[in-house]
């Protein structure tokens, strides 16, 4: 067995060697499928950390209000729902048996579902780090805003939540690039993704090393491009004096 | 996501072990001085499964069995033991190259991709592509799936026989992809898909488990036929011998239409229902002429 990286240029009915290793007039060669399964990872990742950065910054900043029971009840229960259950277990329950219930989801493309369960996922882990960004702030802070006359909204906004969010940057990054990673749950309900494309090349082609070592690489480069660009928001967001280490202010 | 992560590690440590040096060639000189054969075996396809706690079944293993005693008796050994090594389909090449498994009797599909690592014996299955659809469904041939959304499994060589009929035939259908045959036909089962296009031998192990096997039927052309058989190390012509000639006995003796009948007529554990596939005349015709020809050659008549 030795390598042959060759097995990109092939198209994918014939398995013959294209000139250029990309496909013309509708045919594709595995170059092509890899680059698109490519762009299927990092739509469903993207558009899924989006909606869990959404709700997660919501929900974990409604955890830590004072005196409303049953909102943080709330959002305590759906942190543990979303929290407690695999992931793949999760995309399950949307894609089979959900639909069980509302015929109408049926309908829905297998990639809006799984934004939803990524995205919901995530947001319970996000939603706990936003929290624990918060409580590690001292209680006086919340008062002194409200001293010097601040709504509540208005402590949160101008107050509590710009130093939670610096702190949390670190552990917001990795759960940046897990989404990433996680994102391989998606070829479960049929996106054609990198993980799929890695099973079904590497079957098609035989050449499976080549294939999960190619698969492996885009991984590392999204994962790592992602987070270049936290360790980007922390440099730029940084206040000299504020970060978390000095920031106590006892 | 650990299966794949293991798979990935299993791919590195096999490539590591590659370029260390190719395994014995030996395998019959092998078997002989360690009194040990590992035999590849497959977890969950039709032709060789498990029943859980290390205990492996089917068509194919149980005639791998009889391989090892008739390779025993060549040997002239008075005790051959047999460890039953599971593999994926990830995993079976390079396990068969690399010397951990020295005879692989699971659904391999002989193509000429494959030969350029491993050889291959005797052709003792030969698997047709076709489709299930439910009994009430009105599609009776590929041409009926125009606008239909097909299911097959990811990871599966029906994929790749999907794609080539869609564009030999000028059809649209939107492909949905199982992440195992279970799922595939689930969705087959809960109407998102039209038809399931598979082996023969899966779509019928999948229609005997249904709740209600009668809501399901196996209709269409043949899409692909593709010959199944056991494989082994490459460029050891003696093993090969040994294997082949154990095969012909099976099918001269009417010991492996025997073993069929058991597994696909009767009653199979773990559930006791029949699979109910009969044997097909492309399986006859490879025991009558017994041959290790690729799939690619079949495709051409």
């Amino acid at each position: 067995m030795s390598w042959d990286w060759q097995v990109f240029c092939e198209d994918t009915l014939e398995h013959q060697a294209v000139p250029g290793c990309f496909g013309k007039g509708g045919d594709i060669t595995y170059l092509d499928w890899l680059l698109s399964a490519w762009g299927w990872t990092v739509s469903v990742s993207l558009l899924a950390l989006a909606l869990a950065l959404v709700l997660g910054a919501v929900i974990g900043t409604l955890r830590t209000l004072e005196r409303r029971r049953v909102v943080v009840g709330l959002c305590n229960a759906w942190v543990e729902l979303f929290r407690n259950i695999p992931l793949l277990v999760q995309i399950f329950l949307w894609y089979h048996v959900l639909p069980t219930f509302f015929p109408v989801l049926q309908g829905v493309p297998g990639f809006v579902l799984v934004v939803f369960a990524l995205g919901f996922f995530t947001s319970a882990r996000i939603a706990e780090q936003v929290r624990a960004g918060i409580q590690a702030l001292p209680r006086g802070q919340r008062y002194a805003g409200l001293a010097v006359g601040f709504t509540t909204f208005q402590a949160y906004r101008y107050v509590l939540l710009p130093m939670a969010f610096r702190i949390i940057i670190p552990p917001l990054t990795s759960e940046t690039m897990n989404i990433f990673k996680n994102s391989s749950v998606a070829f479960a309900v049929s996106v054609a993704e990198l993980t799929m494309f890695a099973m079904q090349a590497q079957e098609e082609t035989s050449r499976g090393i080549e294939v999960y070592l190619a698969v492996t690489a885009l991984y590392v480069i999204s994962a790592f491009a992602i987070n270049r660009i936290m360790a980007f928001v922390e440099k730029r967001a940084r206040v000299p004096g504020m970060v978390a280490a000095s920031g106590g202010g006892h | 996501m650990k299966k794949h992560l293991l798979a990935i590690a299993a791919a590195a440590v096999a490539a590591s072990l590659l370029t260390v040096g190719q395994a014995q060639a030996d395998t019959l000189e092998k078997i002989k001085s360690s009194g040990v054969i590992t035999l590849g075996v497959r977890e969950s396809s039709g032709l060789s499964y498990t029943l859980g706690n290390g205990k492996y079944v089917g068509f194919h293993t149980e005639m791998a069995e009889h391989i090892i005693s008739d390779l025993q008796k060549q040997l002239g050994l008075a005790k051959l033991e047999t460890k039953y090594q599971p593999v994926t389909s990830q995993n079976r090449v390079p396990l068969v190259t690399n010397g951990t498994v020295d005879l692989e009797c699971g659904s391999t599909t002989n193509n000429t991709a494959r030969q350029k690592d491993v050889a291959f014996a005797v052709t003792t299955y030969v698997e047709e592509v076709r489709m299930a659809v439910k009994a009430s469904s009105a599609i009776a041939s590929i041409k009926d799936l125009n606008g239909k959304t097909v299911a097959t499994t990811t990871g599966t060589t029906s994929v790749q026989t999907l794609r080539k009929n869609e564009r030999a035939s000028g059809l649209n259908f939107k492909e949905v992809y199982g992440k195992d045959h279970a799922d595939s036909f689930l969705m087959v089962e809960t109407g998102r898909a039209d038809a399931f296009v598979m082996d023969g031998s899966i779509l019928a192990a999948n229609i005997s488990k249904a709740k209600n096997p009668t809501d399901f039927k196996i209709v269409g052309e043949v899409l692909s036929v593709e010959p199944i058989a056991c494989m082994l190390r490459k460029d050891d012509p003696a093993f090969k011998k040994a294997v082949d000639d154990s095969i012909k006995r099976q099918i001269a003796d009417g010991s492996l239409a025997k073993l069929y009948d058991k597994w696909f007529m009767q009653p199979v554990p773990p559930t006791n229902t029949k699979i109910g596939l009969p044997l097909s005349e492309a399986t006859k015709n490879a025991w009558a002429n017994p041959n290790d020809k690729p799939m690619e050659d079949y495709a051409k008549k």
